[in-house]
């Protein structure tokens, strides 16, 4: 199925909650490889699932500073 | 006697001390995390001074082990999810239907489904290199504050407490595909938000 970029950005974020159907899967990837500004909204989402991962990172960066630090 | 052990080697008073200052210390952060899920200051504020006070009583318990900032922060989740369920018992949050316009989503493509010509996705750069900036956690905090309430509150659920989206339907009593709308909506909106203030701080 052909899809544009509205629904490319649906699957994208469907994507970060859910396994994707190979149908969608496939949809995506094929609009990827098509659309220069999909792919960075595609990183952008990406990032955006990565920012409470950082945040529990950068406490443990906290701690261990604090375990060497003196 | 042997109530006298405490004094001999390492203190484990001289420890808990330590690990107060520690708290004060990492509370600014634990205090803009609780806001940007309680989205009101003072209940942000209760959150994180019960779970300051959690993390004091249960002290003994912690013991030494790994990671102790870690631990305070899945102490203040328990009670910003505790604040959650007390601002919807007293029926605190908007109506669902408000917020579900499709603006956001209608201001950044045409009619066709393409993106609008000022609104395609840009590159920020290298994901780790944005995520070490300061200026990004800056923007990205004032977007948030500006998403509506429970746009917002559904997608820091997911993303910065890392709920599932099952939990989260459970949690605010939603529809599973619901929260996938709205979690599109959020991330389209932040997304655009996030670029214009990142881009602009950029070129300065």
């Amino acid at each position: 199925m052909i899809v544009m970029c509205k629904e490319a950005t649906r699957l994208m974020s469907l994507k970060q909650d859910r396994l994707l159907t190979l149908k969608e899967r496939i949809s995506l990837r094929v609009h990827l490889m098509m659309c220069d500004a999909c792919r960075h909204c595609d990183d952008q989402f990406g990032l955006l699932h990565k920012i409470g991962d950082k945040i529990e990172e950068d406490l443990d960066e906290e701690t261990r500073t604090h375990r060497h630090g003196q | 006697m042997t109530d006298q052990s405490s004094s001999v080697g390492d203190d484990p008073t001289d420890d808990s001390t330590k690990r107060m200052e520690r708290l004060t210390a990492v509370r600014p952060r634990l205090l803009s995390f609780a806001r940007l899920h309680l989205r009101d200051n003072a209940q942000a504020e209760d959150a994180v001074q019960e779970a300051l006070m959690a993390a004091i009583e249960k002290d003994a318990s912690f013991a030494g082990r790994s990671g102790y900032e870690t631990w305070v922060f899945g102490i203040l989740k328990y009670k910003i999810l505790d604040g959650l369920r007390m601002q919807k018992r007293q029926g605190q949050w908007q109506p669902l239907e408000d917020e579900t316009d499709d603006d956001a989503i209608d201001r950044q493509f045409q009619q066709n489904g393409r993106w609008h010509e000022g609104a395609r996705p840009l590159g920020w750069g290298e994901p780790e290199t944005v995520l070490d900036n300061d200026h990004f956690w800056q923007v990205f905090d004032a977007c948030m504050i500006a998403l509506p309430d429970t746009i917002a509150r559904v997608f820091s659920l997911r993303e910065l407490m890392g709920l599932s989206t099952e939990q989260i339907c459970h949690e605010i009593g939603i529809k599973e595909n619901n929260c996938w709308v709205i979690l599109h909506r959020a991330r389209l909106k932040l997304r655009s938000c996030i670029e214009k203030g990142w881009m602009k701080g950029q070129e300065k």
